[in-house]
């Protein structure tokens, strides 16, 4: 069992990365949708993305993942992405999307195996201490039973939960995460969150997300930055983002902001 | 091995799980190939002794090493077998494996279940070329080649490419407009087709014929011939399983896993068509093979194309072998075409599927 040294065939992922994200700006055609965007997430945090509908938020990740042309930088641990091959880019970052596409008759185990494709040569079979990690991960997210189904008969909340344990399984050092809970009533979303947390918190992942609902993004992210018209136009600590100010003016919502023990919650008022 | 048990702990409400072994189901696939060729083999208008059959090929074998068996068939029967019934039945399945696994290819890569061999303009393409030296050319061959045979594999080769050029210099690789891009060259060079061929009413039997697929002149030489691009075409698709199971979920999230989803969509497209161009150059415009046989394939194993892409390849060479028997022997002496039979046999063999695996859920 000499490859259990350099496989980490228990699955935790290296110590998070440093994201820094420098000057990006991107568009659609002529039109421009980030101006110039500076961010930062410290390894091991958790920075969440919020802002009104089309303000950029998911344009923003998918430049971060090089998946949408931009300007600017993305550096991971000093080193610039776009410097990286794509095997490289996708052993350092995870995504998980919005709207997943789920493959038809496959199982869930063979799903999450597609986690390993940037640690084996393409055309390669899996290897026995890719199944071990995937068997793992597969445990630590309460899918183990699952493994054999099909994905398409898996609940909503169980589908969010194997496309998460997709991206750890790629044993990356920062997990990219589009709306997670987009799909998810309050309870799974709760589930999903406490999961991510529970990760970053063990493995020292760190975490970027968008998060629509923000009181759940207060609660659960330790930095936000507010996304409106493609300029960050706030970043810091959830009590210091999330105020009724920030809410009336980048919103147009009528709002209070409570401070609770678990951090402010968003009130709407009529 | 770690892998867990699955299915059992699963609610009653699931189907059952996919994971038999492959081993398993590749070795079904093998055995069905080697009966169906049997079968092939055997049967036809002139019946022919299945022990003296195998004594004959035995002993052919045997006499490129220099040994020799008696017992075997009369010459005129032999001639049968050798000259007539096995490069028909050798090039029926290869057209079918290359078919099915090109279906099983576009499919994939397109991610959609409708897609076929013929998508992206290689029939039109074939018809196209078919039909104009049938139509105009005053040579019958160039060298040992048939000029009909030629003139289809170019054409098919063109029409995909050109739907290629079209597609990726208007919309990148992105899967839509490539589609868009050879509905677009299909309808050009079937419309083109279609005026060549209202133009020469004369040649209107041997263009049908050609356009319905038919493997009734099979020889060796067409066997040579295609041997060659079908084997290395299909040996990139079947390397390309897994690959595919990872373009499936979509590009994006193909590109997050490392993988360069525009570039390996070009490979599959390119091997699958090079596999239908020559398919289709022996054999014209057999239907529904590259179609269907794919979806049948993955009722049985499920959806990974590590298992989809082998197993279309043996079970399309068992289907056509089997159509092709068919179509000799229904209305012996004379013969059905081939394309008509695929779709005869082959539909309410794919509805009676449909149905099974609707009442199973």
């Amino acid at each position: 069992m000499t490859d259990r040294t350099e496989e980490r065939p228990d699955a935790r992922s290296g110590s998070g990365a440093r994201v820094e994200v420098v000057g990006l700006s991107a568009g659609y055609g002529r039109t421009t949708v980030l101006h110039s965007v500076r961010l930062t997430v410290e390894p091991g945090g958790w920075l969440a993305v919020i802002g009104p509908n089309g303000s950029g938020k998911s344009t923003l990740l998918r430049s971060v993942l090089g998946f949408h042309p931009h300007e600017g930088q993305v550096r991971v641990d000093g080193a610039p992405t776009t410097g990286m091959t794509r095997k490289d880019r996708a052993r350092c970052l995870a995504y998980a999307p919005q709207a997943p596409v789920l493959p038809e008759g496959i199982t869930t185990e063979d799903y999450v195996l597609l986690g390993r494709t940037p640690h084996r040569p393409l055309l390669a079979a899996p290897r026995g201490v890719d199944r071990r990690i995937v068997a793992d991960v597969m445990e630590r997210l309460g899918l183990a039973p699952m493994a054999g189904r099909p994905l398409t008969t898996l609940s909503g909340g169980e589908q969010q939960r194997a496309v998460l344990a997709r991206a750890l399984a790629q044993q990356p050092r920062v997990l990219v995460l589009d709306e997670p809970t987009a799909a998810l009533d309050l309870g799974h979303a709760q589930q999903v969150l406490d999961l991510v947390d529970r990760l970053r918190r063990q493995d020292g992942l760190t975490v970027l997300s968008t998060l629509h609902d923000l009181t759940l993004a207060g609660q659960y992210a330790d930095r936000l930055a507010l996304l409106a018209e493609g300029r960050v136009v706030a970043s810091g600590s959830p009590d210091e983002v999330l105020t009724a100010q920030a809410l009336s003016t980048h919103y147009g919502a009528r709002a209070e902001v409570v401070h609770g023990p678990s951090g402010p919650a968003v009130l709407p008022v009529r | 091995m770690t892998t867990t048990t699955p299915g059992t702990t699963g609610p009653a409400v699931a189907r059952p799980a996919r994971r038999r072994r492959p081993g398993v189901a590749v070795g079904c696939g093998v055995l069905a190939l080697v009966l169906a060729v049997l079968a092939g083999i055997w049967v036809g208008a002139l019946p022919l002794p299945p022990g003296a059959v195998v004594v004959t090929l035995a002993d052919r074998v045997l006499s490129v090493f220099g040994g020799h068996l008696s017992g075997g068939l009369a010459e005129t029967q032999a001639a049968v077998l050798l000259e007539l019934r096995l490069p028909r039945v050798v090039l029926a399945s290869l057209v079918g494996a290359g078919l099915a696994v090109a279906g099983a290819a576009y499919q994939g890569v397109f991610r959609n279940p409708l897609a076929d061999p013929y998508l992206l303009g290689a029939a039109a393409g074939a018809g196209l070329g078919a039909t104009l030296v049938i139509a105009y050319s005053p040579v019958q061959s160039v060298g040992p080649v048939g000029i009909v045979p030629l003139a289809a594999f170019v054409g098919a080769l063109l029409g995909v490419g050109a739907a290629l050029l079209l597609g990726t210099a208007t919309g990148g690789s992105h899967s839509p407009t490539l589609l868009l891009a050879g509905i677009a060259v299909a309808a050009f060079l079937a419309a083109a087709q279609t005026l060549v061929q209202q133009r020469n009413t004369d040649d209107l039997r041997r263009i049908y014929g050609w356009l319905i697929g038919q493997l009734g002149s099979s020889q060796w030489s067409d066997v040579v011939l295609v041997l060659p691009y079908l084997g290395v075409s299909c040996a990139v698709l079947l390397c390309c399983g897994r690959a595919l199971d990872v373009l499936a979920v979509g590009d994006d999230e193909a590109t997050s896993l490392g993988v360069h989803p525009g570039r390996l969509r070009l490979l599959v497209i390119v091997a699958a068509s090079l596999a239908t161009a020559s398919a289709v150059a022996v054999s014209g415009l057999i239907g529904f093979v590259g179609l269907v046989v794919p979806h049948i394939v993955r009722r049985f194993v499920g959806g990974s194309h590590t298992l989809v892409l082998p197993l279309s390849l043996l079970v399309g060479g068992a289907f056509l072998v089997l159509a092709d028997l068919i179509a000799r022997v229904l209305v012996a002496p004379a013969e059905l075409p081939i394309g008509v039979v695929t779709a005869f046999v082959g539909a309410p063999f794919f509805a009676g599927l449909l149905w099974a695996g609707a009442r199973r859920r």
